[in-house]
């Protein structure tokens, strides 16, 4: 278990430094000169090369990316070139936004992925079964941004019932704030339930063919019980490794919803960031984006490992 | 792939006494068990038929303005209506068919050129060089795919290739991981051992009984895969990261429509109803081809 824990560990980190090198070396490839958009259009070459000396852009890029890794590892990560907020106080605004939406969202994929994924297992090859799998066939093909739009256009532009953006804070006013996030709730949640019902499916039908299950049906418990006292139990784990999976699609997803619905989030400040040029803080929150997957993946594993005795057995006789 | 059991198969049919019909007209007949993997290949190909014939189909010019005929809704002269600029809604969306099956299928196949070698070299050599690749796709899968997305089409700058090659770029990891996964599973089976034994070099064995054993799950992930690829490059374009106005790509197409929701809403109708037919039809196919090429589905 221990040696399991600290290969994984060692994995996670190796990752990291990884995605560290790519971000550093992705930022340095766009074109255009970063003391000049530092310093603006009319700044004259003294006033460039006072930026290049403050910033360091003129030592070798290895210097530069040690420096920028040191300061990273402390908690920064620089300021933005446009609003000169630091990097990590921008994005702590923008953050809670985003974890509320992609929170009510995965409540929404899992409202809709485990009672469907779970019937169409039970009643597998029955029209339930096939209704459910045409449903999230759909949910897979449905472009997010088009059902927003759609939804925009149905509930607040004909029918009036929701408001189609604006945003208010939870704690002012959590009943306009949950109003304001249901339709990108919906619309963030949609493709993961899909994704994460036909997991739950798959899943579900293996573990009904088990013998666990034979002996249950076979000692007479009645088809409910077994599902939903032994089945469901085992069923589950991997969807929880696929929830997981799927945060890096949520947090893409979150980009062109928070995009459609005007949600001041994370997602809206990478695409803001981007159109703006303002590098240092492409590369924070890239940066910060690509490190929370890896830890929350991270934290799947362990969390799963400690459920689950056979991952357990099983990674460590893979490390051995 | 190895004609196994093809002869126990001919002596038993012709026990049975009677003619065994040809191996088209059998995979004809498995096709036909399956309408909706059937109906999606069929608007697939028709998909395919718009996008090569879109100047011979289209009714007018994508890219002509009438300032006569402004945010005018569906009628006979233009039945998906027109533009806010007076353009004609259908053409648009015909000539828009190209670009998204440009987009869809070049970056995947862009994706499987990097990724299948890569995959097939970690999977059968191992060692360091796949421990190497392995970590470079684990921090490569760790970045969103929309993100990562954004982040090259920053650095390359926003076009039509420059997004094609993003979203290529992104799906790579992918075909890495599937192609290694296979290998590792397909280099320990006999037939590999027995051509191994016959002499064959590692050039042999990989191209000649490695890779036509896995070519049929790579061409349904490629299948599966392409719809994916298709929403990115209209998410792209829909933020104004890919294609460029006036070209008309659905995705930019979604972007305007947005500002003329409540006096133009068939302008949103069209563009993304065309995304989702297309996706779903790629989705049913590329289902229906996976029970389609399974061995025990025979």
């Amino acid at each position: 278990m221990f040696d399991y824990l600290v290969q994984r560990l060692a994995i996670s980190v190796v990752t990291l430094a990884v995605i560290s090198v790519i971000v550093f070396t992705g930022v340095r490839m766009i074109p255009g000169d970063p003391a000049r958009v530092m310093a603006g259009t009319e700044a004259d070459e003294a006033g460039l090369a006072e930026i290049r000396a403050k910033y360091g852009l003129t030592d070798p890029l290895p210097v530069q990316y040690l420096r920028w890794v040191g300061l990273a590892l402390r908690g920064d990560l620089g300021e933005s070139i446009r609003t000169r907020e630091t990097v990590v106080v921008t994005v702590a605004k923008k953050l809670p936004v985003t974890v509320e939406l992609a929170c009510l969202s995965i409540l929404v994929a899992l409202c809709i992925a485990i009672p469907v994924g779970v019937l169409s297992a039970a009643r597998r090859n029955t029209v339930w079964d096939y209704l459910a799998n045409s449903l999230s066939l759909c949910g897979l093909s449905v472009p997010s941004f088009w059902l927003g739009i759609m939804l925009i256009l149905l509930l607040s532009v004909r029918l009036h019932w929701l408001p189609a953006s604006g945003f208010v804070p939870l704690w002012e006013n959590p009943l306009g704030n949950l109003t304001r996030m249901l339709m990108p709730a919906f619309v963030l949640g949609v493709t993961l339930g899909a994704v994460l019902m036909r997991q739950t499916r798959n899943s579900m039908i293996e573990v009904l063919g088990t013998d666990y299950i034979r002996t249950a049906y076979s000692k007479g418990l009645r088809g409910r019980a077994v599902i939903f006292r032994h089945a469901i139990r085992n069923g589950l784990i991997p969807v929880v490794t696929i929830l997981g999976l799927q945060m890096g699609a949520l947090m893409g997803g979150a980009v062109v919803t928070e995009q459609i619905f005007v949600v001041p989030g994370f997602g809206r400040l990478i695409v803001e960031s981007v159109f703006t040029r303002d590098y240092p803080l492409v590369q924070g929150v890239v940066l910060i984006t690509a490190s929370a997957y890896v830890l929350i993946n991270l934290l799947v594993d362990i969390s799963y490992s400690l459920l689950n005795p056979r991952i357990r057995v099983k990674g460590a006789a893979d490390a051995a | 792939m190895p004609p196994e059991g093809s002869a126990v198969a001919t002596a038993s049919v012709a026990l049975a006494g009677e003619a065994r019909p040809s191996s088209l007209v059998r995979a004809w007949r498995r096709a036909a068990r399956r309408p909706p993997a059937l109906a999606g290949a069929a608007v697939v190909l028709f998909y395919v038929l718009l996008a090569v014939a879109a100047p011979w189909i289209a009714p007018d010019d994508p890219l002509r303005t009438d300032w006569s005929a402004i945010r005018k809704g569906p009628s006979a002269a233009h039945l998906f209506g027109t533009d806010d600029l007076g353009r004609d809604v259908l053409s648009r969306v015909i000539y828009g068919t190209r670009i998204s099956m440009q987009a869809g299928v070049f970056s995947i196949l862009l994706a499987m050129t990097i990724g299948v070698p890569a995959g097939l070299v970690a999977g059968f050599y191992r060692g360091v060089f796949d421990q190497l690749i392995m970590r470079l796709t684990d921090a490569w899968l760790s970045f969103p795919f929309l993100i990562l997305a954004i982040g090259l089409v920053t650095i390359l700058g926003p076009s039509l290739i420059n997004a094609t090659v993003a979203i290529g770029v992104g799906a790579t990891p992918t075909y890495i991981r599937l192609t290694r996964g296979l290998v590792l599973s397909t280099r320990e089976e006999d037939f590999v051992h027995g051509a191994r034994a016959l002499g064959a070099g590692d050039l042999r064995v990989m191209a000649r009984h490695i890779l036509p054993n896995i070519s049929s799950a790579l061409l349904v992930q490629a299948t599966v895969s392409i719809p994916g690829a298709i929403i990115a490059e209209a998410i792209l374009s829909f933020l104004g990261l890919g294609v460029q106005p006036p070209r008309p790509s659905w995705g930019t197409m979604l972007n305007t429509a947005q500002q003329f929701l409540e006096t133009a809403p068939w302008m949103a109708w069209w563009p993304g109803l065309a995304i989702f037919s297309l996706a779903l039809s790629f989705n049913l196919a590329g289902d229906g081809l996976r029970d389609w090429l399974d061995p025990k589905d025979y």
